[in-house]
């Protein structure tokens, strides 16, 4: 099968790349640098620029699409540009050049408020109630996705719960380096229990999507490891894994929500591209339980975490101390 | 009608009627704006059609409205519909303010109208809450032809002329607070409204308040009040005497579902009713209010107790054959009564009953003379209380609350009331106060014998029956506690409390009191022995799980533990034993064996030192232990104090039983040593079923022995407790991928499922609990435990822990103990509860420990310890494991971790919220 992966440069999107590669498939990328994935056809681009992305979906059997704006600060316009526009262009573009399967990467975050979810399955968007502008911004992408889905088109949108694994700089690489700085303070006591998700569990899951699209054609489904932990230990096992001392100094969660949500006002008037050290968004991910109910993906994609969370760990460990 | 929504309330159901009035209030041709909810026009356009209509009258001050999920249930009951009309009563709710004071029989005529407006047809079932009940009651006796039953919720019928009225309710009718607290103001109506537990949802209550919200629309509410009939003088009086009288003839089921937990119609009113409807079922949700439809699931009662009714009285039925069975099972002759060998033995000057003295703490070891009390002594002291009681009152059937410690008064006074036919309720300070109080309030005695303490509480909880102290108090105390009587002025003799017929030990000689010139239980002062088949005993769970339940055994179920116990364990007439354990210290004299209790608290079972057990073996050559873990615990450590006397008594022992709670492997290896030649047993069971399987230590190594060595089909996960007892039998109801014990009964090996036993000897019903009772005994002949556990291949029983606990994860059903068990084997581990938390079907497995040395403050476990318990248990992925400073136990016991307690607080923990202690 011919397909497109939007967003191979990144960790996830790279995955997705391989192991469709490794399922034989011809695999082409699209995203604005090149892939880096040994055997794909990289075509450059962004999915804000309609032309690319006709070209970029052009003779494809079926589209991975996880290009997005990934941030946890920016202008609301700038994730609504990227990550609803862009879905809309490119869903637009597929179904035009006659593309069979579309598989939308989401995010849990886009179904849920702060509070905590314990165990919750995978309810439907909802950008009104989503925190911050990524997760705004992806549910009103997941339901114009979503909508777009029938007999002749088939989407099913694909949910994984914070993706890391080695090489990644969305979770590993901003704990590590907050380690090092001693700028990774454990909020409250530690005690939240959260999902993850390693990534060559979440590109499993996707990529199953693909071969699964009679049942899953509609829906949007959760992937995580199913292994909840205590945040703190997730953050210590992150620590000890990239060589970095674990955090120490204690914070309560309330502090933290407060302190993020002024810090994250002064950043947002602050001209730069750096991100704020901690957003209220952060420090509710990181003091509120959310673990999830994927008993329906499993069903739907007849599929199994293959990597445990210990086999991960240890796997972050042998990429930073090869 | 429906002018704003009312939740719950389908806006169909709303209706209004005008209805002609023969109310000899009204003049002729007077015609009354009715309104009601009615699911009749919601059934006809779905094509159902009802199995009969529920007549459901409301009180004061609410309206038609507390009925709404009845109406739901009604239109969902799918086989079986059930028209269901709530109305509303003039004056009340949406109906027409009428002006007039519409007193009890002008309401039980307005109803009567009503129904005949609506011309209504076939069989009906009245339903009515706090006044509304009465007025549905008025309404069932006027219509005996179409009624099919009665439902009863919070009510009365009936008020002692001689005693006060409610608090509440003098203070309503005070003529400076009533037309001020119920009309003026809606503050009746507030008050009424916070009764709720817990407390309403905002739209619920506005919606309660909705037809009360000017001073005029309240009328109804003050008039209400004012009928209440305070005393004989009150115009209403004949008119509700007439109805308290009238239901006694009623013939058609009835169901009485009661809140305990109102300040206006307490418990004296269910047992009012209880009385006058002996047949009812009667089922007390604990925790639960006046507004009891609002608090639980009143219709789901509702509707389960229809369904029995409707299948021929399926459940009566059952209840009656398994009787049979059991029975059969025993042999139609081996009913004993329980007194029988006391009777036997009235002669006999050999020692019964003896109760050791406290340990002298001086240099003298020998203390002080243990009291004993001979067979003959005994026999005469029950005759003598028998006697007194029946004289004072007590009658066949009659509720004694008997709050003496154990010893010989106790057990005394156990024998006299089971042989007066009186109830024998046996509630524990083992409950905690709080569980104390409901238990009584609960059972609701007739009597309440107690010590002075006893005494205060029920003073001090109100609770129910004629005091009796079980000591002489001053004439002030007397007057204090509302005693009527003490023991030893109880007619009939002397008390050998008083130390009349009491002698030093081994010097025992007939008592010479007034009784035995006559003979032990002279027929002509006493009653008839009672039917094997009346109740004799409310006995109570230790409230582990939930409130503690009561527990009733009749008089053939209490003969036929005894001899359960007896051939469990060898224990036949003659045998001496030490009761360390109350509940088989009371069996002693009915299994025919001297028991003797030692020098203890036997509220705190770890006040029994090896020197207190080894005075009280010596002193009656005893050669069975009754004792418990944790008595067994502090008696092993003191064995330092014994002496070579102390070690030749115990070597006499040839049975030591432990029991009451889980009793580990280790705790009877190290008590072989105290006893050399005794078999340790312990038995497993509970208070509804005791025994019901038992196992010696050999066979407890032998059984760890085959889980390790896994070549037995079954044995492992869980604490093997052995095979039945004889007479007793054990099967499972598999679970199903939620947890539910809905599997078919087997007794194939390693399958897990919720544990069922038939015997003999397992209890009648569970009291004033009758969903409860439904649900245990919904497999004829056969009682649902709780607990959950699977057989083995040679027949073993193993447990897993409580159905309550177990863990439903997205990979299958996981039970706790024996993961508990897998914790608890990491050093440092000294106790473990392990939990679920998420929803049913996701949960997480979570361990929560207690670690040596203790931490200060629960917190997530460090880091080590966590991947310490993570490897003893790798099948069941451990999500978090956190460390607290105590886990949470049962009060009586000290040993059942309170799971579903540190599941909540885990929850919460790991959801992020505050860390607190569980």
């Amino acid at each position: 099968m011919k397909v497109l992966v939007t967003g191979a440069s990144g960790l996830l999107g790279g995955a997705v790349a391989r192991l469709l590669l490794d399922h034989g498939h011809t695999v082409r990328s699209f995203q604005r640098r090149p892939s880096n994935v040994a055997g794909v056809e990289d075509v450059l681009g962004s999915v804000t620029d309609a032309a690319a992305v006709v070209r970029a979906v052009a003779g494809m059997d079926a589209v991975f699409h996880l290009a997005a704006k990934v941030s946890f600060a920016g202008a609301a316009e700038e994730f609504d540009r990227v990550n609803v526009d862009g879905t809309r262009t490119l869903l637009d573009a597929a179904r035009d050049a006659g593309v069979g399967d579309l598989v939308f990467v989401s995010s849990p975050s886009v179904a849920h408020s702060g509070t905590s979810i314990v165990g919750a399955g995978a309810g439907p968007a909802v950008p009104e109630l989503a925190r911050g502008n990524y997760a705004r911004s992806k549910a009103a992408a997941e339901l114009l996705a979503l909508a777009a889905a029938g007999p002749g088109f088939r989407v099913a949108a694909i949910r994984p719960h914070i993706v890391w694994g080695p090489g990644d700089t969305q979770l590993v690489e901003r704990v590590l380096n907050r380690a090092r700085s001693g700028r990774l303070p454990l909020l409250g006591h530690g005690a939240a229990l959260i999902d993850t998700t390693y990534v060559d569990n979440a590109a499993g899951a996707i990529v199953a999507a693909l071969s699964h699209m009679e049942a899953a054609n509609g829906l949007a489904l959760v992937v995580s490891n199913g292994e909840p932990r205590p945040v703190e230990e997730l953050l210590a096992q992150i620590c000890a894994a990239g060589g970095v001392r674990a955090p120490r100094i204690r914070v309560p969660g309330w502090l933290a929500r407060g302190a993020g949500t002024g810090i994250e006002a002064v950043w947002s008037i602050r001209p730069g591209q750096d991100e704020p050290p901690m957003t209220r968004f952060l420090a509710e991910q990181l003091s509120t339980a959310h673990w999830f109910d994927q008993r329906r993906t499993r069903q739907v994609l007849e599929w199994e975490p293959a990597v445990s969370l210990d086999e991960g760990f240890q796997r972050l460990a042998a990429y930073y101390r090869p | 009608m429906v002018a704003e929504p009312w939740p719950g309330v389908d806006p169909s159901w709303s209706r209004t009627l005008r209805v002609p009035s023969t109310a000899s209030v009204d003049p002729a041709g007077t015609v009354h704006r009715w309104h009601l909810l009615d699911n009749g026009a919601e059934l006809t356009e779905r094509g159902l059609e009802p199995a009969g209509t529920l007549l459901c009258v409301h009180g004061n001050p609410t309206w038609s409205y507390l009925w709404r999920t009845l109406l739901a249930a009604g239109t969902a009951a799918g086989s079986a519909p059930w028209r269901v009309i709530a109305v509303d009563q003039l004056d009340m709710g949406f109906s027409a303010r009428t002006g007039s004071l519409r007193r009890l029989p002008v309401r039980i005529t307005d109803l009567g109208d009503l129904t005949r407006t609506l011309d209504l047809q076939g069989p009906v079932v009245t339903v009515g809450h706090d006044w509304g009940g009465v007025i549905s009651l008025g309404w069932a006796l006027a219509h005996r032809d179409q009624l099919a039953g009665i439902v009863l919720t919070n009510t009365a019928v009936h008020h002692d002329p001689g005693k006060p009225i409610p608090a509440a309710l003098r203070l309503a009718l005070h003529p400076a607070v009533h037309g001020w607290g119920t009309t003026t103001t809606s503050a009746f109506l507030g008050v009424t409204h916070a009764l709720a537990h817990p407390p309403l949802a905002k739209d619920v209550a506005a919606a309660l308040m909705a037809p009360y919200r000017t001073a005029r629309r309240r009328a109804g509410v003050g008039n209400f009040v004012a009928d209440i009939p305070a005393d004989a003088a009150h115009p209403s009086f004949g008119a509700l005497r007439a109805v308290a009288e009238g239901i006694r003839d009623l013939d058609v089921p009835a169901l009485l579902l009661w809140g305990p937990r109102d300040p206006i119609f307490s418990d004296r009113y269910l047992r009012d009713l209880v009385e006058r409807l002996p047949a009812a079922k009667v089922h007390r949700f604990e925790g639960a209010g006046h507004l009891l439809a609002e608090d639980v699931n009143v219709a789901g009662a509702v509707f389960d107790w229809l369904g029995d009714n409707a299948a021929g009285s399926r459940n009566t039925a059952s209840t009656g054959g398994d009787t049979e069975s059991t029975n059969a099972a025993q042999g139609p002759d081996s009913y004993v009564p329980m007194w029988a060998e006391l009777v036997r033995r009235a002669q006999e000057t050999s020692p019964a009953v003896v109760d050791m003295a406290p340990l002298s703490r001086t240099a003298d070891a020998t203390g002080a003379a243990p009291a004993v009390m001979s067979w003959a002594q005994l026999a005469d002291e029950v005759s003598r209380l028998a006697q007194g009681l029946t004289a004072i009152g007590v009658r066949p059937g009659h509720r004694i609350s008997l709050l003496v410690p154990p010893g010989s008064e106790l057990t005394s006074l156990i024998y006299a009331c089971l042989r007066v036919g009186a109830v024998i309720v046996l509630a524990d300070a083992g409950l905690g106060a709080r569980g104390l109080n409901r238990a009584i309030q609960g059972a609701g005695p007739d009597f309440v014998i107690g010590i002075e303490r006893a005494l205060t509480a029920a003073r001090l909880f109100g609770w129910p029956g004629v005091r009796i102290s079980a000591q002489p108090l001053s004439a002030a105390k007397r007057a204090l506690y509302s005693v009527r009587s003490s023991l030893a002025e109880l007619p009939g003799g002397t008390s050998p409390a008083a130390g009349a017929t009491m002698t030093a030990a081994g010097a025992a000689t007939p008592a010479g009191g007034p009784t035995t010139a006559a003979g032990p239980f002279p027929a002509d002062h006493l009653p008839p022995e009672p039917d094997p088949d009346s109740p004799a005993a409310v006995l109570f769970t230790s409230g582990s799980t939930g409130p503690a339940k009561g527990v009733l055994y009749t008089h053939r179920r209490l003969s036929a533990m005894r001899a359960a116990l007896a051939a469990s364990y060898g224990l036949t007439s003659g045998t001496a034993l030490v009761a360390g354990f109350a509940p088989f210290a009371l069996l002693g004299p009915a299994l025919g064996a001297t028991s003797v209790t030692p020098d203890m608290d036997v509220t705190a079972p770890k006040t029994l030192t090896a020197t207190a057990l080894a005075a009280a073996a010596a002193a009656v050559s005893a050669t069975a232990v009754f004792v418990s873990p944790a008595a067994l615990r502090n008696v092993l450590a003191t064995t330092a104090q014994l002496g070579p006397g102390d070690r030749d008594a115990l070597a006499h022992v040839t049975l030591l039983l432990s029991a009451g709670a889980p009793v580990p492997a280790s705790l009877l290896d190290a008590a072989s040593d105290l006893v050399p030649n005794a078999k340790l047993h312990t038995p497993y069971g509970m208070t509804e079923a005791l025994p019901v399987t038992d196992i010696e230590l050999g066979q407890i190594h032998a059984a760890e022995t085959d889980a390790g060595a896994e070549n037995v089909v079954g044995a492992g996960n869980g604490v093997c407790v052995g095979i039945p007892v004889p007479g007793a039998a054990v099967v499972v109801s598999p679970l199903d991928v939620e947890g539910r014990a809905s599997g078919d009964l087997t007794s194939a090996p390693a399958i897990t499922g919720e544990i069922l036993v038939r015997a003999a000897h397992v209890k009648e019903t569970y009291d004033r609990l009758w969903l409860t009772e439904r649900s245990s005994a919904r497999n004829p002949g056969w009682h649902r435990t709780g607990d959950v556990g699977h057989l083995d291949a040679k027949g073993r029983l193993w447990v897993e822990g409580r159905l309550a606990h177990i863990l439903s994860t997205p990979n299958g059903i996981l039970t706790p103990v024996h993961l508990e068990q897998r914790v608890e084997s990491v050093p440092g581990v000294d106790r473990a509860a392990v939990v679920g938390v998420g929803p049913v079907g996701n949960q997480v497995v979570v361990a929560v420990v207690e670690t040596s040395p203790g931490t200060a403050r629960p917190s997530l476990a460090a880091p080590e310890l966590t991947e310490q318990i993570r490897r003893a248990v790798a099948n069941a992925r451990i999500a978090a494991v956190l460390v607290v400073r105590e886990l949470p136990t049962d009060i009586r016991h000290n040993a059942k971790v309170d799971r579903a307690r540190i599941a909540a607080w885990a929850k919460r923990v790991l959801a992020g919220g505050r860390m607190g202690t569980p």
